[in-house]
């Protein structure tokens, strides 16, 4: 009988200490996991903070551009309607769903409830048009042009890069360094303009605008429909492939130049081993690794859309989008787009940022 | 001989003709000072070739509009002329000279230009150095909002901007284009002077107890100027680049002869229309030369001053 209660006691005191101890591990291992992922944790804290302001900012400055959405709305409805203003007013602030009166802060605070419930605005003026649903279909047709485009140029210009770095004299280097000047001084449209001038009415080639014919294919997957669309693409592409090749050979000739003097360039010469494998193996890629930061940067900000770009091919992307919406003053669907575009900039520089210091130890010490 | 000695030293004149000295010493020493730069400059082709441009298209906007003035009067009997020796570009849907037109949107197109790279370079220095030198929280704070600014994408805040100002003046735009060009100079001056602030000279300087401002002042600044300027003849091309897009897509309020609003009309008036193509062709020309050379100079300078980057 005594030692029930003993049992029961040295059980539970058992049980008791296990759970401590286990608590003691976990917790020791949870202070463990944040000392050693601190400089993580620490990032994605300051990408937090950099989203909100973002958005703060974005929502403020739309709130500056004056003129007054809902007045401009009710004039046209009291016109088209024969109403008086003030009974088009209300059903102005009803359809817009936007009421100038609240206070400001009201209107924040909605709008950031929409975001945490992954709704990013809906059209003032069209009914079931949200900042999702466009960007769900015009994003696609941006990605489509420049993401191709960003390959091309970057392959092709480390290409050139690195064969400026290794033969910096003779006729060739001469020509591709007049081709990185007058790439890199001419901007990106003007380039556009020309070549649909060049290829679409001077020689009708290409397709002067637009993503594909909607007379020779139906849209989905077949193959008149994915023709017609690279088709349509072709000029785009090749005007960002222009203009972007000279910096990336010019980045890839200044890092290349610098793995061209390291000691195990000289080392593998005096071992044998042929120009093109040290080329492909120990040049190339040595010089590569800097520019993959960029090409991530770049590859962020391709998701903002190239306004201009796809205004010149009147390509239906997410830039030209936007451009017409801050033209309507749409504003939900302008502050949802660009909260969009700039989650993603931080969330990809972000994991290029985490990778890198998985990779390379000393950033991780540094950053500390 | 004697007397001039006896000037020079004269008690009563002493203050005035040091004073007069030193200004003359200061003087002599800083026309010393641009005619090296000068003559550095004209050593490298690139800079030289880049420099000759970019004051051809300053007397151009400058002496141009005396020379060949525009005529706004529309013309419909000259509507689309070819190019001749009167009208070297052709004449425009109105009638009007092409070359005049573009002659008198130089001058608006480079102010718009110099306005925004005179401010993004001085917020961005200004707030860089500050930065990278004084440190702590300032620098903390500074680095996050010039991170908020690089993540928000530049050109539609550009479009907002454009429209929150009313632009009629080249400084309003050029404010609204500035706003969001200056986080990327910011970065790098701060890096540039963070390299600088190891340095011995500064060290000796700041255990000397030198006063923060005349560290900046007199002995920062004059180590990064070379760079500053390089960094403004690349924020000029950029705001020449934004200024014409806007533009061009006809979202700001604009003078009609300005280079983007020129593009902005042959595009409206339809590029199928084979008469309009020195409409197009005319300020696209223009804004490549200028811009070529703005290209040369930076790249000519950057060659100058950092002899370790000359390739060959």
């Amino acid at each position: 009988m005594n030692e029930r209660p003993n049992g029961t006691k040295s059980a539970f005191a058992a049980a008791a200490s296990a759970v401590g101890r286990w608590f003691a591990a976990a917790a020791q291992w949870v202070g463990r996991f944040f000392v050693r992922y601190w400089f993580f944790i620490k990032k994605i804290l300051i990408a937090i903070v950099t989203l909100a302001c973002s958005t703060i900012i974005i929502f403020f400055i739309l709130r500056l551009i004056p003129g007054d959405v809902v007045r401009e709305y009710a004039l046209s409805i009291a016109q088209r309607r024969g109403i008086s203003y003030d009974a088009a007013y209300e059903i102005a602030v009803n359809l817009l769903n936007y009421d100038p009166e609240a206070p400001i802060f009201t209107q924040f605070f909605k709008y950031v409830g929409g975001l945490f419930q992954g709704n990013l605005g809906a059209s003032m003026y069209v009914d079931g048009v949200t900042a999702n649903s466009l960007i769900a279909q015009r994003l696609p047709w941006t990605l489509l042009i420049t993401s191709v485009a960003l390959i091309i140029s970057f392959l092709l210009g480390t290409a050139i890069g690195a064969f400026m770095a290794r033969k910096r004299r003779g006729v060739a280097n001469v020509l591709l360094n007049g081709y990185i000047v007058t790439s890199g001084s001419i901007p990106d449209y003007l380039l556009g303009l020309l070549l649909v001038l060049l290829f679409a009415y001077t020689l009708p080639i290409f397709p002067a605008q637009g993503n594909y014919d909607i007379s020779v294919c139906t849209p989905g997957f077949n193959l008149p429909f994915i023709g017609s669309v690279l088709y349509h693409a072709c000029l785009p592409i090749l005007a960002y492939v222009l203009s972007q090749t000279g910096s990336w050979a010019l980045m890839m000739r200044g890092s290349a130049i610098g793995v061209l003097g390291e000691d195990y360039i000289n080392a593998a010469r005096a071992r044998g081993i042929g120009n093109m494998t040290i080329n492909r193996k120990y040049l190339k890629r040595n010089a590569m690794l800097p520019l993959v930061t960029s090409f991530a940067v770049t590859f962020a900000a391709l998701f903002g859309g190239s306004t201009l770009m796809e205004s010149i091919f009147n390509y239906p992307g997410i830039g030209l989008e936007l451009a017409q919406r801050i033209g309507q003053k749409d504003y939900f669907v302008v502050q949802g787009i660009m909260f969009f575009s700039s989650f993603m900039v931080i969330a990809i520089n972000l994991i290029t940022d985490c990778i890198y210091s998985l990779i390379d130890p000393r950033i991780r010490e540094t950053n500390k | 001989m004697s007397e001039k000695q006896s000037v020079r030293s004269d008690p009563n004149g002493g203050k005035w003709g040091d004073f007069l000295s030193r200004a003359g010493s200061t003087f002599a020493a800083l026309g010393r000072t641009i005619k090296n730069a000068f003559v550095k400059l004209f050593s490298n082709g690139q800079a030289c070739a880049g420099f000759c441009i970019i004051i051809f298209f300053i007397l151009l906007a400058i002496f141009g509009p005396m020379i060949f003035p525009y005529d706004v009067t529309t013309n419909f009997s000259m509507r689309f002329l070819p190019p001749s020796w009167e009208h070297p570009f052709g004449t425009d849907e109105m009638g009007r000279d092409i070359f005049r037109q573009l002659i008198s949107g130089t001058s608006n197109v480079l102010q718009i230009a110099f306005y925004t790279g005179l401010i993004t370079v001085a917020v961005g220095t200004l707030l860089g150095i500050i930065s990278g030198y004084i440190g702590g929280i300032v620098d903390k704070v500074i680095q996050g909002l010039a991170n908020i600014v690089l993540t928000i994408p530049s050109f539609p805040v550009f479009l907002m901007l454009a429209a929150l100002f009313t632009i009629e003046s080249p400084i309003e735009l050029a404010l609204a284009l500035s706003a969001w060009s200056w986080a990327g100079l910011c970065r790098s001056v701060r890096a540039q002077v963070m390299s600088f602030r190891e340095r011995d000279f500064i060290q000796i300087c700041a255990v000397m107890r030198m006063s923060k401002f005349h560290i900046i002042v007199k002995e920062l600044f004059p180590n990064i100027i070379s760079y500053v300027l390089i960094n403004f003849i690349v924020a000029v091309r950029n705001a020449i680049t934004g200024s014409v897009g806007i533009m061009m897509l006809g979202l700001a309020a604009y003078d009609p002869t300005n280079w983007g609003s020129m593009l902005e009309r042959a595009r409206n008036i339809g590029l199928v229309n084979p008469k309009v193509i020195p409409l197009l062709l005319a300020p696209l020309l223009a804004i490549m030369v200028f811009q070529i050379g703005t290209v040369l100079l930076s790249n000519g300078m950057d060659e100058i001053m950092n002899p370790r980057l000359r390739v060959n």
